[in-house]
C-alpha cells in the first residue's frame, strides 16, 4: 500500500511541478492542482497509513486511531486551496481577457527561449 | 519631572506646530518653544541629585524576551548633554522663528525638529543599548527631514540622501556592534554593560565589536573617511546646522564613545583607531575650512575639525584627556552654534554667504560683528574666551602622548591643526567683517531684529564667561560628568584656569596664533596652489560609489527576476533538491520499523487509473478540456483514497470541493483558449520533464521513507485523541480539532477564504469595467451552443435535489461533531446545491431569486466565528475556549450541544458565501443581453394552459 501511495504522491509531483513549468496560464493552473493533491496526499501520509480506523472515538470498545492531526491540517488545506485556484483563474482570464495573451511570462516574446521549430 | 516624559515630551509636543500653524507661525513657534522649555524645566528639576552624582532612573520593562526594556537613566553625561539638546533646541526654536520666510512651512519644520529633539533626548537618556538604537535610527530618520527641508534645492535632497546613507548604514553597522556587544555580557543594559569593562576587553569578540560600534560613532560625528557627508548637508537651513550640525546630532557620536569610554577605551585597539582618526579629522577639516569660501562650507569643515579633536582625546584614554574632550564639548556647542547663527544672520541680511563677495561689515551689522568676532575668537582659541581653555589642555594632552614611540608626532599635527584653526577663525572674522565697505553686496546690509540675536548674543555671553570664570561656572558640571565619562574613578588633577604658569602648551598657543595670522595673511597666494592641487572630490566618488551598487542590484534582480514565472520557479525547484539532495547525503536514514499494508486489489486498480490518468494529462496536457475532464479523474481517486485509508472528512470535503473546482475551471475554460500551443523547445521540455522526474522521485521517496518508519518523537495526536471527548465534547477527533483544539487556525483560514473570494469579486468589477466587457458581450463562444440551454430533465431533477440537498447539507452540519461531517463540508454541499440551480436554470434566472448576498454571509460567517471565540472571554476562558453540555428533549434523545457548533455556523456561512461568490463573479463573464428568461427553461411549462393568449396578443 505504502509504496502506491509514496508512487502516486511522485507521479503526480512530477506531472505537477512538468506543467508549473509550462508557458500558458491554463496548463500552470492545472499544474499547481495536481500539485497540491500531491502535497495534500503527502501531509495526510505523514500521519501514516491505517485502513478502518478513522479518529472516530468509539464509545463501546477500544479500537485503533489513525493520526488526526494531519487530517486536520490537510482539511482546511483542500478548502483553502480551492479559494487560491478560484482567485488565481480569475487572474489568469482577467489577463487574458484584457491583452487576448495567455503567457505568464510578462516579456515572453524577447525571453531566451526563441521560438523556431517551436509553433 | 520622570525621564519617561522628559523624553517623550518633544515627541508628544511635535503634534502641535503642525496642528496650530493654521493660528499662525507664532502658534507654532510658541507651541515648539513651551514644549522644550517643558522638557528643559523637567530636567533642570533633577540639578540637585545629579550634582550629587546620583543616577536617576526610569524603568519599564517592554519586551524583556528581547531584553528590550525602556529604561532611562540621568547622570551627569546625559545631563550635560540633555541640556546642551533642550538648552540650544529654545535658542533655535527662537531664532527659526526669524529666519524662516513666509513661504517655508514653519508648522513642518518645527515638527520634524520636535521629533529630532525627542530622538537626542531619547538617545542621551537611555539606559538601554535595544532602546538607544531605535533612538539612533530615529535622528537619522528626522535629520534627513530637517536637511532636505527646502525640498524645493536639489543639493537639499541630495544632502539629505547622502547623510541618511552615511548615518544610516553606518547606524546598521552599529546595530550588530551592540548585539555583539550585548551578548558578551549577558544584558542590554548599559549600567549592566558598564560594570564589565575585563569581561569586554577580554572577549575575543571585543575588536569586531569596538570596530562594528565606531563605524556608527564615526559616521555619525563626520570623522574621516565619513566626514563628506556634513558640509553637503548644509543645504539645510541655518537654524538646523547650527542644531544638528554643531551642537547636537554630529556630537551623537562623540556621545556615544564618551558613554561607552569605560568599557571600551584604553586598549591599544582603542588608542591607535580613535586618536588616529581623530587627529587626521582635526587636521584635514581645518586645513580644508580655511580655503571654503562659502561661509556655511567653512563652519562645517571647522565642526568636522572640532569633532576629530574632541574624538582624539577620547582616543587617548586618559582621564584627562576625558576631562578635556567633555570641557570641549561644551564650549565647541556654545562657540559653534552662535557662529552659525551669525553665518545665518549674514546670509540672511546680505543676500550672500559667499565669503568673496563680503567683507567690511563691522559698521553695517556692529552687533552681528560683536557676536561673531567674539565666538571666532573663542574658536581660535584666544585668551580669555572657552575655546582657549580648552585647547590649550588639549594641546597639554597631546605633549604627553607618544604614537608609535614618537614623542613629536601627535603634538606636532595638533600644533599644525590648531594654527590652521587658528587662520580660519581669522579669515572668518577679517573677510566677512573687516575691509572696507562694498558697494556690491546682493541685499542692503543691516543689523537683523532682535529674535534673530538674541540667540546667538546670549550664547556668545556664556563663552566669555565661561572663559572669565570657568571654574565657578562650569567647574562643577564638568566635575560630575567627567566623573560619570570615566566611570566613577577618582578623577585626576586638572584645574580650569586662564593662566597655568609658562607650560608647552603655552608655547604652542602662541605659535598656533602667530602662525594662523601669518597664514591669513598669505591667504591669496595659499588659495591659488590649493586650487591647482588635485583633490578627490567626496561627492562624486559617493555618486560613483552608489551609481555603482544601483547598477549591480539592478543587475541581480534582473537577472533573478525578469518577469519570467518558469525561472522562478525552476530557480525555487532546483534549489530545494539541492537542499533536499544535501540532507540525503549527509543525513542518516534509520531502519525501517513498520510493515508494507498488503496491496489489495481494488486500491490497485484506483491506483492505475490515477498515475494512467496524471501521466495523460502530461501528455495531453495542450488540450485543455481532455486534461480537465482527466484532472476530474485524479480527484476522485484522491478523494476515494482519503476514504479508503481512514479520512472520512477529507474524502467528502475533497469530493465535494472537486465538483466546485471543476465548474470553476469549466467556465473559466469558457473564455481562454481550448488549446494550448507548443511554446516551448523540445531541448526545454526535455530540460523540465527532467527536473519533474527527479522532484517527483525524491518526494515519493521521502514519503515512502516516512510511511515505513514510526514517529521520531512523540506526536501530539495523542493528545488530541484523549481529550477529544473530555475537552471537546465531540467524538470525530478531526472536526473537535478543527472548531476546538485549533480553532484559531480556522478562524484565520475562513477570513482567508472570505478574502480569496472578495479579490475575485473586486478583480471582476475591476475587468468588467474597461473595453473587455465590450469584448465579452461580442464573443463568439468556442462550442456550438446546446439548443435546448436549460433542459426540462434538469431543471426538474435540480429542483427536487434541492431540499434533499439542503437536508443532507444540514445533516452532514450537525453530525460534524462526532461524525464525519462539520461546517467545511456542509457549506461546500449547500454551495453545490445552490450551484445546481444556477446550471438548470441559467445565472440571470438564479439570480433574480437569490434572497442573500454572498458577501454577506462570508462576513456573518467570520463575525459569528469570532463571537463565539470571544464568549469564552465572559467566562474567564483564553479566546475560543468552547463549552458543550447535554439537553434532553423529549421526545428526542438525549443530544449535545456544543458552542463550537456556534464556530461551525460561521465557518459553514464563510464558506458558502466565498464558494458562492467567487463562482458567482466568474459567471458574470458570461452575462448577455436578453439572457433573461422568464421562465425556469427554454420551454414554458405552462404554455399548454395559455395558447389562448399567444394567440389573442399575435392577433393584436
Amino acid at each position: 500500500m505504502e509504496a502506491l501511495v509514496a508512487s502516486a504522491v511522485g507521479v503526480m509531483t512530477a506531472a505537477g511541478i512538468f506543467l508549473i513549468l509550462r508557458r500558458r496560464t491554463f496548463p500552470v493552473i492545472l499544474g499547481l492542482s495536481l500539485l497540491t493533491y500531491a502535497v495534500n496526499v503527502f501531509l495526510f501520509a505523514t500521519g501514516r497509513l491505517a485502513l478502518d480506523a478513522p479518529a472516530v472515538l468509539n464509545k463501546y470498545k477500544e479500537v485503533p486511531y489513525t493520526d488526526p492531526l494531519p487530517q486536520a491540517l490537510v482539511l482546511t488545506a483542500i478548502v483553502i486551496s480551492f479559494g487560491m485556484t478560484a482567485v488565481i483563474v480569475m487572474i489568469a482570464l482577467s489577463a487574458y481577457l484584457s491583452s487576448k495573451d495567455d503567457h505568464i511570462d510578462m516579456n515572453a516574446h524577447d525571453s531566451v527561449d526563441a521560438p523556431g521549430e517551436d509553433a | 519631572m520622570s525621564l519617561f516624559l522628559i523624553a517623550a515630551l518633544p515627541f508628544l509636543g511635535a503634534v502641535f506646530p503642525a496642528l496650530l500653524i493654521r493660528a499662525g507661525r507664532n502658534a507654532a513657534a510658541s507651541a515648539a518653544g513651551l514644549t522644550t522649555f517643558l522638557a528643559l524645566m523637567g530636567l533642570l528639576i533633577h540639578i540637585p541629585s545629579v550634582m550629587r552624582g546620583d543616577v536617576v532612573t526610569a524603568r519599564f520593562e517592554w519586551i524583556p524576551a528581547l531584553g528590550l526594556n525602556a529604561n532611562f537613566m540621568l547622570d551627569g553625561l546625559g545631563f550635560l548633554f540633555a541640556l546642551l539638546i533642550l538648552g540650544i533646541g529654545l535658542l533655535i526654536i527662537l531664532y527659526a522663528r526669524f529666519y524662516l520666510s513666509r513661504e517655508d512651512p514653519m508648522g513642518q519644520f518645527y515638527t520634524y525638529l520636535l521629533l529630532f529633539q525627542g530622538a537626542m533626548v531619547g538617545i542621551v537618556l537611555s539606559d538601554n543599548i535595544l532602546l538607544l538604537l531605535v533612538f539612533w535610527e530615529l535622528t537619522s530618520l528626522s535629520s534627513f527631514l530637517l536637511i532636505g527641508y527646502w525640498k524645493h534645492l536639489p543639493e537639499g535632497r541630495q544632502g539629505a540622501r547622502m547623510a541618511l546613507a552615511v548615518t544610516g548604514s553606518g547606524g546598521l553597522a552599529m546595530i550588530a556592534g551592540m548585539l555583539i556587544l550585548g551578548n558578551i555580557v549577558g544584558s542590554y543594559d548599559l549600567s549592566v554593560i558598564l560594570q564589565n569593562k575585563e569581561l569586554i576587553q577580554a572577549s575575543p569578540y571585543y575588536l569586531p565589536a569596538l570596530i562594528l560600534i565606531l563605524l556608527g560613532c564615526f559616521t555619525k560625528s563626520a570623522q574621516f573617511p565619513f566626514h563628506f557627508w556634513l558640509p553637503h548637508a548644509m543645504a539645510a537651513p541655518t537654524p538646523v546646522s547650527a542644531y544638528l550640525h554643531s551642537a547636537t546630532m554630529v556630537k551623537a557620536g562623540l556621545f556615544l564613545m564618551a558613554r561607552m569610554w569605560p568599557v571600551l577605551a584604553g586598549t591599544d585597539a582603542w588608542f591607535y583607531i580613535v586618536a588616529t582618526t581623530g587627529l587626521i579629522t582635526m587636521l584635514m577639516g581645518a586645513v580644508i575650512a580655511l580655503f571654503k569660501d562659502d561661509l556655511k562650507a567653512l563652519l562645517a569643515f571647522s565642526t568636522v575639525s572640532h569633532l576629530g579633536l574632541v574624538t582624539m582625546l577620547l582616543g587617548f584614554g586618559t582621564k584627562f584627556a576625558a576631562v578635556a574632550a567633555i570641557f570641549h564639548i561644551i564650549n565647541h556647542a556654545t562657540f559653534k552654534a552662535a557662529l552659525f547663527m551669525t553665518a545665518g544672520i549674514v546670509d540672511h541680511e546680505t543676500g550672500t554667504r559667499d565669503i568673496k563677495r563680503l567683507g567690511g561689515l563691522r559698521h553695517l551689522m556692529p552687533i552681528t560683528f560683536t557676536i561673531g568676532t567674539i565666538a571666532a575668537l573663542s574658536m581660535a582659541g584666544i585668551p580669555p574666551l572657552n575655546g582657549f581653555l580648552s585647547k590649550e589642555m588639549m594641546l597639554e594632552e597631546t605633549v604627553h602622548t607618544t604614537w608609535l614611540h614618537s614623542h613629536y608626532l601627535v603634538p606636532g599635527l595638533a600644533l599644525l591643526a590648531a594654527l590652521f584653526s587658528a587662520a580660519y577663525s581669522f579669515r572668518f572674522v577679517s573677510h566677512v567683517f573687516l575691509g572696507p565697505e562694498r558697494h556690491d553686496y546682493p541685499a542692503h546690509p543691516h543689523d537683523p531684529p532682535v529674535g534673530l540675536w538674541l540667540a546667538p548674543a546670549f550664547l556668545v555671553v556664556l563663552v566669555v564667561l565661561i572663559g572669565l570664570n570657568s571654574a565657578a561656572i562650569v567647574g562643577p558640571l564638568v566635575a560630575v560628568v567627567s566623573s560619570a565619562v570615566i566611570g566613577g574613578e577618582k578623577l585626576p588633577y586638572y584645574s580650569l584656569k586662564l593662566w597655568h604658569g609658562f607650560t608647552p602648551a603655552l608655547y604652542m598657543s602662541v605659535v598656533a596664533t602667530l602662525g594662523g595670522l601669518f597664514l591669513l595673511s598669505l591667504h591669496r597666494h595659499e588659495e591659488k596652489i590649493w586650487n591647482a592641487l588635485p583633490r578627490p572630490e567626496a561627492k562624486v566618488i559617493f555618486d560613483t560609489v552608489i551609481s555603482v551598487l544601483t547598477r549591480l542590484s539592478r543587475l541581480i534582480t534582473d537577472t533573478l527576476h525578469n518577469g519570467v514565472l518558469s525561472r522562478y520557479a525552476i530557480i525555487m525547484i532546483g534549489f530545494t533538491l539541492a537542499l533536499g539532495y544535501y540532507a540525503y547525503t549527509t543525513g542518516t536514514i534509520g531502519p525501517e520499523t513498520r510493515k508494507a499494508l498488503p496491496i489489495q486489489i481494488i486500491p490497485l486498480i484506483g491506483w492505475i487509473c490515477l498515475v494512467g490518468a496524471t501521466l495523460a494529462i502530461m501528455w495531453f496536457h495542450r488540450n485543455r478540456l481532455l486534461s480537465l475532464v482527466l484532472i476530474g479523474v485524479v480527484g476522485l481517486i484522491v478523494s476515494m483514497a482519503f476514504n479508503y485509508l481512514s479520512a472520512p472528512d477529507l474524502a467528502l470535503t475533497q469530493i465535494s470541493v472537486e465538483v466546485v473546482t471543476m465548474i470553476l475551471l469549466l467556465l473559466s475554460l469558457n473564455f481562454l483558449p481550448t488549446d494550448t500551443p507548443w511554446d516551448s523547445s523540445a531541448a526545454r521540455r526535455w530540460r523540465d520533464a527532467a527536473i519533474s522526474v527527479v522532484a517527483g522521485i525524491g518526494s515519493g521517496a521521502l514519503i515512502y521513507a516516512l510511511l515505513l518508519r514510526d514517529f521520531a518523537f512523540p506526536t501530539i495526536s495523542e493528545f488530541h485523541l484523549a481529550n477529544s471527548y473530555k475537552g471537546g465534547g465531540g467524538t470525530n477527533v478531526v472536526n473537535v480539532i478543527l472548531v476546538d483544539f485549533r480553532g484559531f487556525d480556522t478562524f484565520g483560514e475562513i477570513i482567508v477564504l472570505g478574502i480569496a473570494a472578495l479579490i475575485i469579486f473586486a478583480l471582476t468589477e475591476a475587468v468588467l469595467g474597461t473595453n473587455v466587457r465590450s469584448y465579452l458581450l461580442n464573443r463568439k463562444p468556442h462550442w456550438p451552443q446546446s439548443g435546448d440551454s436549460h433542459p426540462l430533465m434538469m431543471v426538474v431533477v435540480t429542483r427536487m435535489m434541492m431540499p434533499i440537498a439542503l437536508m443532507v447539507g444540514a445533516y452532514i452540519f450537525f453530525r460534524g461533531h462526532n461524525q464525519p461531517g462539520g461546517g467545511f463540508i456542509a457549506g461546500l454541499v449547500v454551495a453545490i446545491a445552490f450551484l445546481m440551480q444556477y446550471m438548470a436554470s441559467g445565472y440571470t434566472w438564479a439570480i433574480e431569486r437569490q434572497r442573500f448576498y454572498y458577501h454577506g454571509s462570508i462576513g456573518w460567517g467570520v463575525l459569528i466565528a469570532a463571537a463565539t471565540g470571544l464568549g469564552a472571554w465572559f467566562n474567564d476562558r483564553p479566546f475560543l475556549t468552547s463549552d458543550f453540555g447535554y439537553i434532553h428533549w423529549p421526545p428526542l434523545e438525549e443530544f449535545e450541544w456544543a458552542t463550537a457548533i456556534l464556530f461551525d455556523t460561521g465557518v459553514f456561512l464563510a464558506v458558502l458565501g466565498a464558494v458562492m461568490l467567487a463562482l458567482d463573479s466568474l459567471s458574470r463573464f458570461a452575462w448577455q443581453p436578453g439572457m433573461a428568461q422568464e421562465f425556469p427553461m427554454d420551454i414554458n411549462p405552462l404554455r399548454d394552459n395559455q395558447p389562448q393568449e399567444e394567440e389573442n396578443k399575435e392577433q393584436v
